[in-house]
């Protein structure tokens, strides 16, 4: 005991401080995006799937809970989003709340049904949870199928801010975004986020140290849901449209890409491999059908050189947690 | 494993005959208990005998890697649990604390049937294992390690909102505990990088964070060096005035020096139970280890 002294105490403080810096520069870079000319189509876009990424690494990445059918949480709270915007004529905060709330529901749910399940066996059922649901919306009216739900309103934002102003949408989806990634950073640095790791790192002893472990598993998946579904229900305002595409299962797949190329377990890997994904689709789509193959070789590469995503590697050379 | 050859009783053990002080203060303990169990039977048994299994059995595909097992374990005692390799000794553990379902056959704890128990309520009721391998979290450090046992019981481990420096209240309590398993030097380094025997230490440093009542130790000391097997040995000798112990060794200087009583066990089934003077002279226990050390 005699042997500790303060400054051998906790490593937690300075990964936390550097986990700081690292939070400000990232969010004064976004913040400063519309003064640069970038389009901020693109960005706001990205910042969507980032949170959508950065809500699945939660489950995964600190949970050891791979789900391959998370994009039935972004594409429910789209259609819903959008049905309440435009059918239901719903101010804009309303519509966020509903679709993520249907979100949350979808997650109590599917989490119920697949936490139990170990392994390739979770993955597997929340990948046919999402077929499913994939299979529903392609025949619910309220989907118009094939066609999605087209032209929703942006409205404007508690009444105040006019969200079918770019430069406004942007930074109400930059302070969605920061504020789903502080509650999953908040989730992670918890006492809850404790046990989590715990749970991922030997299951078996925290069993038999009286944890019931699906409880917590279950939590996880319910709070990932609910903020994929968050992510879903932004990026309705931005795209202004809901369809098939959100709730595919190749979405799900996208969404472990994302993940993994930036760094699996990491806090900032979902942020930057999400960029990166995004960039892109945008950037050679002039390729058409080429952009899968070049997106599938980059992603062989990226297994190949660097296992641990682009800011797992990044923060093992520093050694630093990021 | 087993090709250690049997100290002879009294031969070579490090501080004293095999359960001599240990056993008298037991006898002193119980004795009232154990006088009147014999004579009127009933619920002083449950007093006496914290742990007692009937008939426990498991069959895994035909094969009975368990049969029939009766075993009793007294409140306070270093309780040894030895064999060959794939006599069951796992097994029985896995079963005791419900990490496997048993096929058949009764599990007793402190009077309450638990056969039917989940395995996080049965750690809850205090009977706590370890694990064959060892069990610690291997990314967090031994001070984590040891929180998250202290944070089980005081709550708050749903708390999602909330910053985990609420668990700062804990590294007194957590520290303590790691000095007083000789760790207090790896407070803070991740439990991966610290060696094999100290690892060992830490897992034991977890369990007795959760104050159970009874431990279930699978095999402390395999693979340890000499050193790391005293200390462990030490270890336990002295947390076994708090905790009822039941241990699964192979290590049979070990077991002669700490236990007050072992269960022979082979092939699933009891072959003898007594002290270990007795067992080392019984024929059909040189014989079980004898065969399987040379197989
Ligand atoms: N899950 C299982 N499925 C099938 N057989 C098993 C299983 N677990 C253990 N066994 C078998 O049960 C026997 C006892 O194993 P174990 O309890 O690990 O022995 P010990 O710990 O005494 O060395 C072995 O023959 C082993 O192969
Ligand atoms: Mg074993």
């Amino acid at each position: 005991m005699s042997a500790l002294t303060d400054d051998t105490l906790p490593i937690t403080p300075r990964a936390m401080r550097d986990e700081m810096v690292a939070f400000a520069l990232m969010a004064v870079l976004l913040a400063v995006v519309p003064l640069t000319g970038i389009y901020p189509f693109f960005v706001m876009q990205a910042l969507c799937f980032a949170l959508l990424a950065c809500a699945f690494n939660l489950l995964v990445g600190y949970g050891g809970l791979l789900s391959f059918g998370h994009a039935m949480f972004l594409g429910t709270a789209g259609y819903v989003s959008a049905h309440a915007l435009k059918v239901w004529a719903l101010p804009p905060e309303l519509g966020i709340i509903i679709g993520t709330a249907a979100a949350c529901g979808l997650a109590v749910i599917t989490g119920y049904i697949s936490i139990r399940r170990q392994g390739i066996y979770f993955s597997m059922i929340t990948l046919a949870l999402s077929q499913l649901l994939y299979f529903i919306y392609l025949q619910a009216p309220f989907t118009h199928g094939e066609d999605g739900i087209q032209g929703v309103p942006q409205g404007h934002l508690f009444g105040v801010f006019d969200l079918s102003k770019p430069t406004v949408l942007y930074y109400v989806v930059l302070a969605g975004f920061l504020a789903g990634f502080l509650l999953i950073y908040r989730t992670i640095n918890s006492p809850f986020g404790e046990v989590l790791k715990s749970i991922r790192e030997n299951e078996p002893r925290a069993i038999s140290l009286g944890y019931k472990t699906d409880q917590y598993k279950l939590l996880a998946f319910i709070l990932s849901g609910t903020l994929a579904g968050f992510a879903g229900s932004l990026k309705v305002f931005v795209a202004q449209n809901a369809s098939l595409t959100d709730v595919h299962w190749s979405m799900s797949g996208e969404i472990v890409l994302m993940t993994l190329v930036g760094g699996l377990g990491t806090i900032f890997g979902p942020v930057v491999g999400a960029f990166i994904i995004i960039a892109m689709q945008q950037y050679l789509a002039g390729y058409g059908q080429w952009v899968t193959v070049i997106q599938g070789v980059i992603f062989v590469a990226c297994v190949l050189t660097f296992r641990r995503g682009i800011i797992g590697e990044i923060a093992r050379l520093l050694r630093r947690s990021l | 494993m087993l090709h250690r050859h049997i100290p002879p009783p009294g031969a070579a053990v490090r501080d004293g005959f095999p359960g001599s002080r240990k056993t008298s203060r037991i006898r002193k303990k119980l004795g009232h208990a154990r006088d009147r169990g014999e004579a009127d039977g009933g619920n002083c048994l449950a007093d006496e005998f914290i742990l007692e299994t009937h008939g426990l059995t498991k069959e895994f595909a035909g094969f009975f890697a368990v049969r029939d097992v009766a075993l009793k374990v007294r409140r306070g005692s270093i309780h040894a649990l030895i064999g060959p390799n794939g006599a069951g000794k796992t097994t029985c553990f896995n079963l005791l604390t419900k990490f496997l379902k048993p096929s058949a056959g009764r599990i007793t704890y402190k009077g309450q049937d638990i056969t039917a128990m989940p395995p996080a309520d049965v750690a809850r009721l205090g009977l706590v294992r370890s694990f064959q391998i060892s069990a610690v979290f291997p990314h967090l450090t031994a001070l984590e390690n040891v929180r998250v046992a202290l944070q089980r019981q005081h709550g708050n481990s749903f708390d999602f909102w909330r910053s985990k420096s609420v668990l700062d209240r804990y590294n007194a309590r957590a520290l303590e505990l790691l000095d007083d398993v000789g760790l207090s030097e790896f407070a803070n380094t991740p439990a991966v990088e610290m060696p094999y025997g100290r690892k060992r230490a830490l897992e034991i440093a977890t369990t007795i964070a959760l104050d159970p009542e009874m431990m279930l130790l699978d095999e402390p000391m395999a693979g340890m060096g000499h050193e790391d097997i005293d200390k462990i040995a030490a270890l336990i000798k002295r947390i076994s005035a708090k905790y009822t112990i039941l241990m699964v060794e192979h290590n049979l200087s070990v077991v002669a020096n700490l236990s007050d009583i072992i269960t022979v066990l082979t092939r699933g089934q009891v072959l003898a139970e007594g002290h270990y003077a007795d067992l080392s002279k019984d024929e059909r226990v040189k014989e079980a280890y004898l065969g399987a050390g040379h197989a």
